[in-house]
């Protein structure tokens, strides 16, 4: 009755969303009086898995010879996995690909799931969980009621944990083969940071008055190395691509910080961005719904503050 | 070609959420249900598919209660050309998904288009799973769809970008915006309403799939406290309080 952990990777880098399910995953192992192993598939090497050891990881399987993964295939070879360790739960990032290989691993284990969730189990028979609900508006407690369950953590709210042990790779192999969805390219956004699993998001809405007033924004972004990300009026009309759109019909994110430039804060943006650690909202109208909900407020022209604060900003750092 | 659409009802996005009955329950009483705004995107792209392939036909499905016919009817004003609803209150993601793969293996279908999730429990699972339940591959969340004879090319996110892939028919994409642009959603006209008033509408019953999980109670996020306001001329305070009160940068 062990807990797995698949140590996702993407280009050969461990993230810290993969800690962070690593934590999770010695927690709840923990919670149930059980360990946590590791699961690593493809070109990633023994350093990068090893990061997990910072979590409490001490063993990690690696499955060799995959160059090219999706969410089918990760499905098909932690099934092998899971039976041969007999694994009663698996436990993946919340990521696209855990999602996915989350969702149909259980269907393979005759599993339930549980996904978005933001805490080891309040009570381990049955399994009790809190799980994000109504798009950042809620929270489920929610009891799973099989024998094997899939838990799919929510990006950044569980946290990383520090707890060094040393972590030893097993080799390992399979025969699992999923070729249904054939790959023809990737085209991953090269500049800057990943949206999903960003720890600081500087974001930007119809406040800015055009897509060509965007350099102040990604000059505050790239100060402080933070992922930038847009409302949806500004998504629907074209200024930033769909992939920046945050909110309940776009990505839910749960950064430390998110900064809101221009943003009234209409309860579909919140609701995608409420579970931000901190928020500092800056907008022009005083009145903006979106102060309610900010931990710090700026009254002010963006125009205007925005390259004051990347100033402080860069002045702060030295 | 026959592509099926999978519906779930939602609470509308300008919904302020509260929960009732010892808070086990979602306080429905003045809230609006609407389709679920991602089902919305694939459904779209379905019509656009069944307009670039004639002798296509576009089936919209929904698990649950009679209460949710309305958001039914909708997607057919919209313009699907007929509709089923398996008859159950399901508890939890596996239980749609069985029901629709006991469903299609029946009635077979070249393209099955869902939403990436659901608004009200976002568990991102059931185009997955269905996809895993039916043996066919999943593309989850889709971006791009274009069908050329019996293949599928699918353009899904991945984290930080998108994949481009292909995929022999049938195939299960889970749609979100992006998947059509948001005005290329389509507004029902009065003679689609009037339409979908006689179209059909099959009601089915459930196969009594297990269930694998059920809700206790739910808990509203924490309030925040009050929002600390910042001269826009002192901006070194705010970095000053970034740094060490909040401890975030």
């Amino acid at each position: 009755m062990s807990v797995l952990i698949y140590i996702e990777h993407t280009n050969g880098t461990v993230k810290k969303n993969v800690l962070e399910a690593a934590s999770y995953a010695v927690a709840f192992a923990e919670k149930i009086g059980s360990s946590a192993t590791g699961v690593a598939i493809g070109d990633v090497s023994d350093d990068e898995i090893k990061k997990v050891g910072s979590s409490g990881i001490s063993k990690v399987i690696k499955i060799g010879g995959q160059s090219y993964l999706n969410h089918q295939k990760v499905a098909a070879i932690i099934n092998d996995m899971a039976n041969s360790l007999n694994a009663s739960t698996v436990i993946f990032p919340g990521s696209t690909e855990g999602k996915g290989a989350g969702a149909r691993l259980a269907i393979k284990m005759g599993a339930g799931i549980a996904t978005e969730v933001v805490d080891i189990p309040s009570s381990t028979s049955p399994i009790t969980l809190k799980k994000k609900a109504f798009s950042g508006k809620g929270f489920a407690n929610i009891e799973l009621t099989k024998a094997k369950n899939v838990i799919v953590i929510s990006t950044n709210s569980f946290g990383v944990a520090e707890k060094q042990v040393d972590c030893s790779i097993e080799a390992s192999s399979t025969s699992s083969n999923d070729k249904s969805l054939k790959h023809v390219s990737f085209d991953r956004n090269t500049e800057g940071i990943s949206l999903p699993d960003a720890e600081l998001v500087v974001s930007a809405g119809r406040g800015l008055k055009g897509p060509e007033n965007w350099g102040m924004i990604e000059e505050l972004a790239g100060t402080l190395g933070a992922a930038t990300a847009c409302s949806k009026p500004v998504s629907d009309i074209g200024w930033r691509g769909h992939h920046e759109h945050v909110g309940q019909t776009g990505i839910a994110i749960s950064p430390n910080l998110y900064i809101a430039v221009g943003i009234s804060g209409a309860i579909q943006h919140l609701a995608g961005v409420s579970s931000s650690k901190t928020i500092v909202v800056i907008n022009t109208d005083s009145e903006a719904p979106f102060f309610k909900a900010a931990d710090y407020g700026i009254v002010g022209d963006a125009f205007d503050v925005v390259p004051k604060l990347t100033a402080a900003l860069k002045a702060a750092k030295g | 070609m026959k592509i099926l659409v999978c519906i779930s009802s939602v609470p509308d996005t300008t919904t302020k959420i509260t929960f009732t009955n010892n808070n086990t329950e979602l306080n429905s009483a003045g809230v609006q249900f609407v389709i679920n705004p991602n089902d919305e995107f694939g459904l779209t792209k379905a019509l656009q598919l069944k307009e670039a392939n004639p002798g296509s036909t576009v089936t919209v499905i929904h698990v649950g209660p009679a209460a949710n016919d309305p958001v039914i009817r909708k997607s057919l004003a919209i313009g699907a050309d007929d509709a089923v609803r398996i008859d159950c209150e399901a508890l939890d993601a596996l239980q749609v998904a069985n029901e629709i793969a006991a469903y299609v293996k029946a009635n077979p279908f070249d393209v099955i288009i869902t939403g990436k999730e659901s608004i009200d429990y976002n568990g991102a699972i059931v185009p997955h799973a269905l996809g895993e339940l039916l043996g066919i591959p999943s593309v989850s969340p889709c971006i791009g769809l274009e069908i050329k004879g019996n293949e599928a090319k699918l353009t899904g996110m991945v984290d930080g970008g998108k994949e481009e892939l292909t995929a022999s028919l049938p195939v299960v994409a889970g749609g979100q915006k992006g998947l059509v642009d948001e005005k290329e959603l389509r507004i029902p006209n009065m003679r689609g309403i009037m339409q979908a008033r006689t179209k059909p509408l099959a009601v089915v019953a459930p196969t009594g799939s297990d269930v694998s999980q059920k809700v206790s109670n739910y808990d509203s996020p924490a309030p925040k406290a009050a929002c600390k306001m910042i001269d826009a001329n002192n901006v070194e305070e705010l970095v000053n309080l970034l740094q060490n009160e909040a401890k975030v940068i």
